[in-house]
């Protein structure tokens, strides 16, 4: 009886969790002209208009060059940093091990608006760039996180072997611990992707004008009207947000199976 | 000529002091072993000889060059771990040409390596497999491959057989001496095995809490212990408080509480010089236990009592009481062991005993 109960509250709760991303699947396919029930028939007749808008193409642009940088950037320095705290001593290692994670802590938009006001305070324009920093200071932490799990993992004595077979600390680190970290670079990198990409608030902050990537289009073109292109573009866009981790994970996973775990 | 030296090498961890003015000789071509408990220091010995951590004191040398800041990779060093540790995304030749890699040696000569080391290691059909492929004594093979092929100057190893169960370890003890034998590498292998030590040294150096008790052949460890700790460590021994009276040409001549007077042959107590206290040690495997109606022999006959019997198989460990001492005795079983409570004659030759310094009283 209990359990039927809880059964029934939970599915509720994904209900009301799911149900709406459904609705908007579903009536991305409507062939009706206005976004709402009840559907007229089936067509892909949003989304081959949602192509041709120029606008939502170059947000897309955006987003994808955004979302590449940030992942490239944020990676980068997400391996040195857990290397340098995993690897080495480093004075003061779990104040700074707490700095690289605090932007998850902070809420969102404190991070956009202290980083806006920094800026403001140095008197430095807003740029690509700085959006760019912005993305990378907000992915870092979930970077650090699955690179620093994984490389706890790996014992230390496949380094020493390599350096003790003549291999420099750089040569031990690309031949043996890379290899063995990559799952997770990937992984990181995949992450690093999708946040930027699905990102709204700190992006709405530090934008240059003129600039915009697909969320803050999607929100934009609201403003105006509820257009059935945007049920599409919220389709393409889940299938990217959701579609692309559970890829890489699998991924991941099998890479991690062959590399001996 | 000395392969390895180490001088007057201390290791601090902060305030911990993990080695204590450590120095010893490793001769070419030797194999030597440090023994000791856990903790004694034996790792932290290895790994400065391989330069994986720095002596806060003193000076390495390999092949009379001081090594200090030589950093590991220069050093021509093969060290072999106790997991192994292959690296897992690359195959068994791969791994065994890893260090071939950084050294001057054209493609066909290295693999023609690779497969001399894999022959010498008797495997060598395993080359395109994957470490996790290989049993754990296959992958201990493979390690030891990977350190021998650069032709190193030293080979370190640390517990290699640890990770083995005790059939495998024992072929692997034979297999791993063999290999030392046929190439003459010089050596330094780290266990805290006893038998492992005895059974595969040139030398031993005893180990505890970070200082040496003693550097010598395995007979000598064994038969000749520098000190209480040594002889406690190596075997099961009897050590009886007593009093050396006078050391004269025939040996020395120890008194001790039911036993009376003893000589101790004097090359089994290099420490004990002079008169005064002293302590008896007689391995527990010298220590005869007989019939009381049994002929005698040279040897010396205490009468005895079996408190507690150990039944091993081939041998017994025997606990018995004579008279306010408690004895250790492991005899081969003749027929049958002695049961609790009978009464024996406790026999050994004084010439099988040493001595060691007494207790400062
Ligand atoms: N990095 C370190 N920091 C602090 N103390 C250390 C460190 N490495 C070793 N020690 C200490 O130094 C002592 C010697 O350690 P070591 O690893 O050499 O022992 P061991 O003889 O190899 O023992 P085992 O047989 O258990 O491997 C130990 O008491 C250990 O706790
Ligand atoms: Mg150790």
């Amino acid at each position: 009886m209990g359990w039927n109960l809880i059964r029934i509250y939970t599915l509720l709760v994904y209900l009301f969790m799911f149900l709406p991303v459904a609705v908007v699947v579903l009536l991305s396919f409507n062939a009706s002209q206005f976004g709402s029930f009840p559907m007229t028939g089936f067509s892909f007749r949003w989304f081959v208009e949602l192509a041709q808008n120029e606008a939502i193409l170059r947000a897309f642009q955006t987003s994808i060059v955004l979302g590449a940088l940030t992942a490239v950037i944020s990676t980068t320095l997400g391996v040195l940093a857990s290397l340098a705290l995993v690897r080495y001593e480093v004075p003061g290692r779990n104040l700074i091990s707490t700095l690289l994670i605090a932007p998850i802590l902070v809420p969102e938009v404190v991070l956009a608006v202290a980083l806006l006001l920094f800026l403001n305070f140095l008197a430095i324009n807003k740029s690509f760039f700085l959006l760019l920093m912005g993305h990378v200071i907000f992915t870092l932490p979930f970077v650090i996180l699955v690179v620093q799990a994984r490389l706890v993992g790996i014992r230390r004595d496949y380094e020493e072997a390599a350096l003790s077979l003549g291999a420099s600390p750089v040569q031990a680190f690309f031949q043996i611990t890379l290899p063995l970290l990559a799952p997770a670079v990937f992984a990181g990198m995949l992450f690093a992707f999708t946040i930027s990409f699905d990102d709204i608030t700190g992006t709405l902050f530090w934008k240059p004008g003129g600039v915009e990537t697909v969320p803050t289009q999607i929100f934009a073109m609201l403003r105006n009207s509820i257009s059935p292109e945007i049920n599409a573009l919220g389709t393409v866009m889940i299938f990217l947000t959701v579609g692309l981790p559970l890829l890489g994970l699998a991924i991941a996973r099998r890479m991690a199976m062959q590399r001996g775990g | 000529m000395s392969a390895v030296t180490l001088t007057n090498i201390v290791k601090k961890f902060g305030g911990f002091t993990a080695v204590h003015r450590m120095s010893m000789d490793i001769p070419d071509g030797s194999f030597v072993t440090l023994l000791g408990p856990s903790g004694c220091g034996k790792t932290t010995t290895l790994r400065m000889i391989a330069g994986l951590i720095d002596p806060s004191e003193g000076d390495i040398t390999i092949k009379g060059q001081r090594i200090n800041d030589v950093p590991i990779h220069k050093r021509n060093l093969g060290l072999v771990f106790q997991n192994y540790a292959l690296f897992p995304h690359k195959t068994i030749a791969e791994n065994v040409a890893f260090g071939l890699k950084y050294r001057d040696i054209s493609k066909a000569d290295a693999e023609k390596k690779v497969k001399d080391a894999l022959e010498l290691v008797q495997l060598p059909h395993v080359s395109d497999r994957y470490p996790k492929q290989l049993s754990g004594g296959q992958q201990q093979r493979i390690a030891l491959a990977r350190a021998i092929v650069i032709e190193p100057d030293v080979l370190l190893l640390d517990e290699p057989l640890s990770a083995l169960d005790a059939n495998l370890r024992e072929d692997m003890r034979v297999e791993l001496k063999r290999i030392q034998h046929r190439i003459g590498i010089t050596t330094v292998f780290v266990t805290h095995d006893q038998s492992e030590a005895l059974a595969m040294s040139d030398r031993i150096v005893v180990m505890s809490n970070g200082r040496v008790e003693q550097i010598g052949s395995p007979e000598e460890v064994y038969n000749t212990p520098a000190s209480e700790f040594v002889s406690r460590f190596l075997g099961i021994s009897n050590i009886l408080p007593a009093t050396c009276k006078e050391v004269n040409g025939s040996g020395l001549a120890l008194e001790l509480a039911d036993f009376g007077r003893v000589t101790v042959p004097k090359e089994r107590a290099p420490n004990v010089g002079e008169a005064g206290p002293a302590q008896l040690v007689i391995r527990a495997e010298k220590l005869l236990l007989a019939d009381k109606t049994a002929p005698l022999d040279d040897r010396i006959a205490l009468d005895g009592v079996v408190e507690a019997v150990d039944y091993q198989g081939q041998a017994a460990r025997y606990f018995v009481r004579v008279g306010g001492h408690q004895l250790q005795a492991v005899n081969m079983i003749d027929q049958r062991p002695f049961q609790e409570g009978t009464a024996v004659s406790v026999r050994f030759r004084p010439r099988d005993c040493a001595a060691l310094p007494g207790a400062a009283a």
